[in-house]
């Protein structure tokens, strides 16, 4: 469990990004719903935390490839592979994101 | 439409591939290539391949499944040598024709060379085999690289030949690189990337000549200075592969020329890419190249221009571990602002730099240094005015020919 920043220095429409290694992008929707994927993109090499943030997708500031942030999958070309995503939570009004093991590689 | 060829199995011919079967085309699709790869991708060709970041399953457009969902024809290793619209076919340069009733021109463009031999060590850089090529020369040990061209290409291969630790030096013929590209302030700010990254830049003079008969030894200026060199890359821009298109009485004229829906003058034949020049304009960009075959197989399978290829300039460039982006339509004269960011010696600092030109207080062009996110933001909103004027001339054109309609109805 990684602590991101208190909630209220992550305004709606916002993304903050966790340098974990692999880094980790947060977002705080306009719907006000935070989710956690993976930064990079999984087409070449973009941080997502710097993508365009519309409802539900993020799209990925250098090739345009948009992920669906509740399930990391791809919604469009050039991207085919998904992103993990991690869970959210927030205790005492502070974001933290609950980093899913690495496939294949234990953990 | 039964049969649909696509010519050129690379970036846009793929996509307009998969826009045919994605839009419905239910036909037998041809997809005929002249280089013997499935469809790869150029942009890590000067970048993480030829550093050796990035091996070459990571350039790989397609994969098995993709492929097969396609369900296409792949002809490749042979070269298109001529369409004929009169028997309705494309004729291949090994004597086989193929029949069809529609055509997608996706054939890109090629480097350009210097005139006379080549020396051994003399490279381009435009597909695969040519990266393959120069990377085997770099990882040889230490060299003395020359890069004639100070373009994008030119940048980014000087750049990643300064990372495998070679010595490198860039001749611009032009007083500055990108000065078309850019204008003048924000051409000196790139060019000054070059230097902050460790390679020499020369400006302002050209080649004269290559020294070396059976292996380049150096590179003789047009100012009579003459640079050692071991390798050299030719990265002088690149022209349209339109020479297979000669006698198909399509226009070509640096392109294809095209409506801005992708169509040429020839129903059932529409063109995308580099090879295209779409509504006056030649985009040698991946975005393009990407974004075209949308609209052109809409128009293609409706046999008429029913939508518009969007038209914003986008592209990127990695250069020196920097990340450039420019999107939009600069013009000689406007006025350029930093908005973020600031200059250190001439170079954009450590937190990168974001520019603006302007003309008439609005904003025509965008130009980003690592500042990936106020860039989207305002590639977006350029993209939105321009979709919004595009959207006012249509409608405008399209009062003023209901005038006369309406005037013979009456
Ligand atoms: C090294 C490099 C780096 C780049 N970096 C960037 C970048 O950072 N950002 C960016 O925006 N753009 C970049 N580009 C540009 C981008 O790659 C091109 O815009 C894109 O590849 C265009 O795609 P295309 O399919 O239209 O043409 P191409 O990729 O040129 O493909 C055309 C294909 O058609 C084949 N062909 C040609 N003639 C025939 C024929 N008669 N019959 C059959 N086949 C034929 C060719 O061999 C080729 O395979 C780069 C290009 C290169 C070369
Ligand atoms: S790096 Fe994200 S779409 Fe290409």
């Amino acid at each position: 469990m990684i602590p991101v920043c208190r909630l209220e220095d992550l305004p709606r429409g916002e993304s903050a990004r966790v340098g974990t290694t692999p880094p980790v992008a947060v977002f705080h929707t306009d719907d006000g719903e935070l989710y956690a994927i993976d930064d990079t993109c999984t087409h070449q090499d973009a941080s997502l935390s710097d993508g365009w943030l519309e409802g539900c997708l993020v799209e990925c500031p250098l090739h345009a490839a948009s992920f669906d942030l509740r399930t990391g999958q791809p919604t469009c070309l050039p991207a085919r592979r998904a992103v993990r995503t991690h869970r959210v939570t927030v205790d005492d009004g502070v974001i933290h994101v609950h980093l899913v093991a690495r496939e294949g590689t234990a953990a | 439409m039964r049969t649909v060829t696509v010519v050129g199995a690379s970036l846009s011919g793929l996509y307009a591939a998969r826009e045919l079967r994605a839009q419905g085309f239910d036909g037998r699709l041809v997809i005929v290539g002249d280089e013997p790869h499935h469809p790869y991708d150029r942009p890590p060709l000067s970048k993480d391949f030829l550093t050796g970041r990035a091996d070459e399953d990571r350039l790989a457009l397609t994969d098995a499944e993709d492929a097969g969902a396609l369900d296409a024809e792949w002809l490749l290793g042979v070269r298109a040598g001529a369409l004929d619209p009169r028997a309705r076919a494309v004729v291949l340069a090994d004597g086989r024709t193929v029949t069809c009733d529609g055509v997608v021109i996706a054939t890109g463009a090629s480097a350009r060379r210097l005139p006379g031999p080549a020396p051994a060590g003399v490279h381009t850089l435009r597909t695969l085999d040519d990266a393959r090529a120069l990377r085997a020369e770099l990882t040889r040990g230490a060299r003395r690289v020359v890069v004639i061209g100070g373009g994008f290409i030119g940048a980014e291969t000087a750049s990643s030949c300064v990372a495998l630790g070679h010595r490198v030096t860039v001749v611009e013929a032009a007083p500055l690189p990108l000065l078309p590209q850019l204008g003048a302030e924000l051409a000196t700010v790139c060019a000054a990337l070059h230097r902050r990254g460790g390679a020499d830049l020369i400006t302002g003079t050209g080649v004269g000549a290559l020294r070396g008969t059976a292996a380049v030894t150096g590179v003789k200026l047009t100012d009579g200075r003459v640079l050692d060199a071991d390798v050299v890359v030719v990265g002088i821009g690149a022209a349209p592969n339109t020479a297979w298109l000669t006698g198909s009485t399509l226009a070509l004229r640096d392109g294809v020329l095209c409506d801005d829906g992708c169509a040429t003058a020839l129903p059932q034949v529409v063109a995308v890419g580099d090879v295209a020049r779409v509504g006056g304009i030649r985009a040698e960009h991946w975005t393009s190249a990407t974004e075209q075959p949308r609209a052109a197989v809409a128009n293609l399978l409706a046999g008429r221009t029913t939508h518009h290829a969007r038209s914003l300039p986008y592209f990127w460039s990695d250069q020196y571990g920097s990340r450039v982006q420019f999107a939009g339509r600069r013009l000689d004269g406007d006025t350029v602002r930093i908005v973020e960011g600031g200059l250190d010696d001439g170079a954009p600092g450590a937190d990168g730099l974001l520019a603006v030109c302007e003309r008439d207080g609005r904003t025509t062009a965008v130009l980003s240094v690592d500042r990936p996110r106020p860039f989207t933001r305002m590639r977006r909103e350029l993209a939105r005015q321009d979709d919004e004027t595009e959207r006012e001339r249509r409608e405008g054109q399209a009062a003023a020919l209901s005038v006369p309609h309406r005037r013979a109805t009456l």
